[in-house]
């Protein structure tokens, strides 16, 4: 990763930070000041299903071409996209407290993301219990593969069909178009990008990292 | 080839007979402890309870009677059809078994509820397709898992992790048209569940097809 694109990651989430908490923000019912959660709730949700889907393109790469490293950034993005659907979780349920009034609340969105995070996390168990790696690799990608594509109609498609309390569906007030007003959309789109950014960068360090491990035990094995 | 392996598996299964028989009274099993544990009869269940317990039954008879379609092979076995078919071959005549047998279960477990605790459908012709859209996902699904996690050291307890977050999406589509069809709604309301449930289907039946090779080959 080039250095300007890290400084530029770390400028806008500080720049997210200090507007996300500070800019106006405008006045909904029941919303009130908890809409600022856009800032941080909803990008984490979005940096879940990008790195998750690049985690699903290493993982074809890695089926199509099995001697290139595909299958550490692979596991990789599923690691960090996990953190990030962690989090998501985490500050929606913060949010859910104020505005719901209870942490967990049976919506669909709600239900959606849970069983997301119960697929990646079968994804380890998986690879936790084969011992062959050259296997592990190649049966946990094929998991990937199916388990996304299969994931795919939970997160998009199920809540649009049935009612949901979540902002932006079922005429709750939300990020629709005309109530996103083009202060918020300021900060949105940089909180998006800078959280996207940060997390690709914690990939690529954590790839190198494992390269190197795996180099340190390849000397001590000589 | 696809026709041989599908007459092997059934020769197979009806030779030691030991297995599904197993299955079948897996699932009479499951059924009799609804029944008790609900001490129905005494108070009926409402509708929604009914179709949740239903496609309960369902999904873990499911699970274990699919997942011996390749944990549980032996290792030779495995062998000698890597030399005489095509993984394509191979995993198509398993779903094509599975789907015959998952029908088969979900008749059975449809006729012991009725039975035991209740038939409450007002539309069983809608229902009837819905049993028989969803075993095609189910079969689908789970063949490939269950060859996925044969390759694993605790197949079965990774065969029920890995399939249930996969098969959810499939699941709450099937209720949410069985709701349709125990409240008797007309066919038009539940057409788009259908079609749902056939391009839920459709994907399964896909990746599996395009992924066993990659699996086969370990």
């Amino acid at each position: 990763m080039k250095t300007w694109v890290k400084i530029l990651a770390i400028c806008l989430l500080l720049y997210v930070h200090i507007g996300g908490l500070l800019f106006d923000v405008p006045r909904l019912n029941i919303l009130n000041e908890t809409i600022r959660a856009l800032y941080f709730h909803v990008p984490m949700w979005f940096g879940m299903v990008l790195l998750f889907a690049i985690s699903v393109y290493y993982a074809v790469r890695h089926l199509a071409n099995p001697y290139g490293n595909f299958d550490i950034k692979s596991v990789e993005c599923a690691n960090v996209g996990l953190v990030f659907g962690i989090l998501g979780m985490i500050t929606g349920m913060l949010w859910a407290n104020y505005t719901w009034g209870s942490p967990w609340h049976g919506d669909p969105k709600q239900n959606g993301a849970a069983i997301a995070l119960l697929v990646y996390l079968a994804y380890f168990i998986l690879r936790g219990s084969i011992q062959n790696e050259e296997q592990k690799a190649r049966l946990s990608a094929v998991y990937n593969i199916f388990a996304f594509a299969a994931m795919i109609p939970l997160i998009f498609i199920i809540p649009r069909l049935t009612s949901s309390m979540h902002p932006g569906s079922g005429g709750n007030p939300g990020f629709n178009m005309y109530d996103l007003d083009s202060n918020m959309r300021l900060v949105f789109y940089p909180a998006v990008a800078g959280w996207f950014l940060i997390g690709v960068w914690i990939v690529l360090l954590r790839v190198k990292m494992r390269e190197l491990e795996e180099k340190i035990l390849d000397i001590e094995h000589e | 080839m696809i026709l041989t392996l599908i007459q092997k598996e059934f020769i197979l299964e009806l030779r030691r007979k030991a297995v599904i028989s197993g299955i079948s009274l897996y699932l009479v099993s499951i059924i009799f402890i609804c029944y008790l544990t609900f001490s129905l009869r005494q108070s009926s269940i409402n509708e929604a309870t009914w179709s949740a317990l239903f496609w309960l039954s369902i999904l873990f008879a499911n699970v274990n009677g699919i997942a011996k379609s390749f944990i549980g092979e032996k290792k030779g076995l495995m062998i000698y059809y890597y030399s005489v078919a095509s993984p394509q071959a191979i995993i198509l005549s398993k779903i094509i078994y599975n789907v015959v047998l998952s029908v088969a279960l979900a008749l059975m477990g449809y006729l012991l509820f009725s039975v035991f605790i209740d038939n409450p459908l007002q539309d069983k012709g809608l229902f009837m397709l819905t049993l028989l859209l969803s075993s095609f996902g189910f079969s689908a699904c789970l063949s490939l898992i269950s060859a996925i996690a044969s390759k694993t050291n605790n197949s079965n307890i990774l065969m029920a992790v890995l399939s249930f977050p996969v098969i959810i999406a499939l699941l709450l589509m099937v209720i949410k048209i069985t709701k349709n069809a125990l409240d008797g709604l007309a066919f038009v309301e539940s057409q788009d569940e259908l079609l749902n449930l056939l391009a839920i289907n459709c994907i399964m039946v896909a990746l599996a097809y395009l992924l066993f090779p990659y699996i086969w080959r370990s």
